[in-house]
């Protein structure tokens, strides 16, 4: 096919955005302009060294960063192998989204944009770009499916407090795939002011790359931390779960070239990934397109798209980033998943053996550790991409305690 | 020449294209809807093939889109439907949807299909220019579909150019940028019009998004060689009763 580049840089799609066979951006022509400006720009912008200097500076100042390289000692000494968390948890409003809403508030002044709008699925994007909306002084529209809105009240009240306007979407099935149509939309009807905040590393070139740069941050500080504490900058696996997959891809980043390093992504599996209630996207999906580029997609025969299912709403998403796609079908990254149980039982089980309570999301990436036959010698780095208190409510209906 | 062709050259100004959703009111109202709207003085029928995340259009038309994949809408049925319309629908038909159904059906066999049927044209708002011409454009040309791109107030000279040069049958002009179904302010698209007739294109241009009475009709045709209404008669069929009835008043409201 003519859209491959045949020089596989993982940390670089081409001039398209394509990543192998996925990618692209499969835009109305209404958003042309707008896309077209990020595409010719963004590039530029992330590599002047004042904007690299603004950027880290909030990063340090406002989130908190570098997070953590946590060595987990209950439980690397359970699972028979060296364990450090990266620690996303601790990064200000709770997870790894304000790396990149930090970098793309920082880039939409750049492009003299006064206004943003951003989707949400649990919220925990839309509360990252409401946060930096108040930072910078700049309006902010978020988009949020009405299903989620009655199932996330406390992230919807922190938006508000915020100052930010939360917009419920109320077509097709009211969840995040529709929160995005309507943020797409939306940014269709007023294009010239406003900048749109994708939260993963979806949406139409240049997003996915642009997100996996702003998010690289991570990757890049466990190079560093892993050298100080092991000698070594490269661990054997790194761990991460995959809904769009933002976290993963700055876990991934800068270990994507290093062929040693083995790269896990963990699905959610739901109920099971038979079960008809899943969101393991590799697992169950095709090739197709949504949201603006071509990836794997969980779609009917006929290409409709379907609603997914995990308890954690952060991977509820019928969709993966064109990178993972490509990581996936290339071989490069190894795809696992994790039940709504499995997810549960680990949540419970790290809280109590490390004193970390982990966001639903992040305890997919645990629950595989056990199935991975790691050795005493392996050096494992699990993105632990979030906390756990926005799960409180499914943990107090969902756990024994 | 290709019926699309072969229309503007009998009639270049005042054009009328009226979009239905396939499946809908009902999943087999669709041929009664197109027969409709040619008894009625459409002159192009455009046929909106559902998708669960469209993109490019308004509520109205994706909760149309919604009824008709409720109704069991797919593409296999929506060819079957239209198996025998060239007995009864004269004028030019254009299938207009999503890059993700099609893919799923099979680009290729979807062209095959298209042709076999007597379709004429295709708009794609999601196929990009840069796939068209790597990968997609060969086998629409080879199945002599006509391929219809859309341009906007913010599209440049240049990309205009190239648009209308990949273009043919006529090119879709978006009236702002904005979704289908939403109020615009005429002036401002007057003056776009205006522009975009002085650069005689190769292609006859249409105007669509926000065409909803007699009164927009009329605005953009000063300079359009007519226009597209999609929202204004979705919305006239899910207020009445009776396909041909509304289909009847509602034609003669903005042609009258």
């Amino acid at each position: 096919m003519q859209l491959f580049n045949p020089t596989v840089n993982y940390q670089q799609p081409n001039e398209e955005g394509y990543y192998g066979e996925y990618g692209g951006a499969y835009i109305p022509e209404m958003l042309y302009g707008n896309v077209e400006e990020l595409k010719s720009r963004y590039l530029e912008i992330m590599n002047d060294p004042t904007f690299q200097a603004a950027f880290h500076a909030l990063l340090k100042d406002y989130v908190g960063r570098p997070t953590p390289l946590f060595l987990a000692e209950r439980l690397s000494k359970e699972i028979g192998a060296t364990i450090y968390l990266k620690r996303e948890d601790l990064c200000h409003t709770g997870a790894h989204k304000i790396n990149n809403t930090i970098g793309q508030i920082l880039l939409a002044q750049r492009l003299g944009k006064t206004k943003i709008i951003a989707e949400t699925g649990a919220g925990q994007h839309g509360v990252a770009t409401a946060t930096v909306c108040a930072l910078k002084g700049l309006e902010c529209v978020v988009y949020m499916g009405e299903k989620d809105i009655e199932r996330q009240a406390p992230n919807v009240a922190r938006m508000k407090l915020l100052g930010a306007k939360v917009v419920p979407a109320t077509s097709g099935s009211k969840t995040l795939k529709d929160a995005t149509n309507e943020a797409i939309r939306a940014w269709i009807n007023e294009p010239d002011t406003t900048h749109y905040i994708i939260g993963s590393v979806v949406g139409p070139h240049p997003y996915p790359d642009m997100v996996a740069k702003f998010q690289s941050v991570i990757s890049e500080e466990t190079r560093k931390q892993l050298k100080e504490k092991t000698g070594s900058e490269l661990p054997t696996h790194v761990v991460a779960c995959v809904g769009g997959g933002s976290n993963a891809a700055g876990a991934f980043y800068h270990f994507l070239n290093e062929p040693t390093v083995e790269i896990v992504a963990v699905e959610a599996a739901g109920h099971g990934v038979h079960s008809g209630m899943s969101a393991a996207t590799t697992q169950l999906g095709t090739t197709g397109i949504l949201h603006g580029s071509k990836s794997i997609l969980m779609q009917t025969k006929d290409g409709q798209v379907v609603e997914p299912h995990s308890i954690s709403a952060g991977l509820d998403y019928p969709g993966i980033g064109p990178l993972h796609a490509y990581l996936f079908k290339s071989g490069r990254g190894t795809f696992m998943s994790a039940t709504d149980e499995e997810a549960l039982e680990w949540a419970s089980h790290l809280s109590k053996i490390e004193g970390i309570i982990p966001a639903l999301e992040t305890a997919h990436a645990f629950a595989v550790l056990p199935k991975m036959n790691l050795k005493p010698t392996d050096v494992v780095v699990v993105c632990l991409s979030g906390r756990g208190d926005k799960d409180l409510a499914t943990y107090m209906s969902n756990i024994k305690m | 020449m290709s019926r699309l062709s072969s229309l503007f050259n009998k009639k270049n100004a005042r054009v009328l294209n009226v979009y239905c959703t396939a499946g809908f009111p009902k999943l087999n109202s669709t041929l009664e809807v197109m027969e409709s709207l040619q008894a009625n003085g459409a002159d192009i029928i455009e046929v909106g093939m559902p998708y669960s995340d469209p993109l490019a259009d308004g509520e109205v038309i994706q909760s149309s889109s919604l009824v008709a994949l409720e109704n069991g809408m797919t593409l296999e049925i929506l060819f079957e439907q239209l198996a025998e319309m060239r007995k009864t629908i004269h004028v030019p038909v254009i299938l207009m949807g999503y890059m993700n159904p099609i893919l799923q059906y099979g680009f290729e066999r979807f062209c095959a299909a298209a042709k076999a049927v007597g379709v004429d044209g295709l708009i794609l708002p999601d196929l990009p220019l840069y796939e068209f011409e790597h990968i997609y454009g060969t086998t629409i040309k080879a199945n002599e579909l006509d391929f219809i791109f859309l341009v906007t107030p913010e599209t440049s000279e240049e990309r205009l150019r190239k648009l209308d040069a990949l273009s043919s049958g006529f090119i879709y002009a978006v009236s702002s940028s904005a979704t289908t179904g939403k109020d615009k302010d005429f002036s401002k698209v007057a003056l776009y019009l205006k522009r975009l007739k002085a650069f005689n294109l190769k292609n006859p241009f249409l105007v669509g998004f926000g065409i909803k009475d007699k009164e927009s009709f009329d605005a953009v045709n000063e300079y359009a060689n007519g226009a597209i209404i999609g929202s204004a008669y979705i919305k006239a069929l899910n207020a009445g009763e009776g396909i041909n009835a509304i289909t009847k008043t509602f034609l003669a409201s903005i042609l009258k």
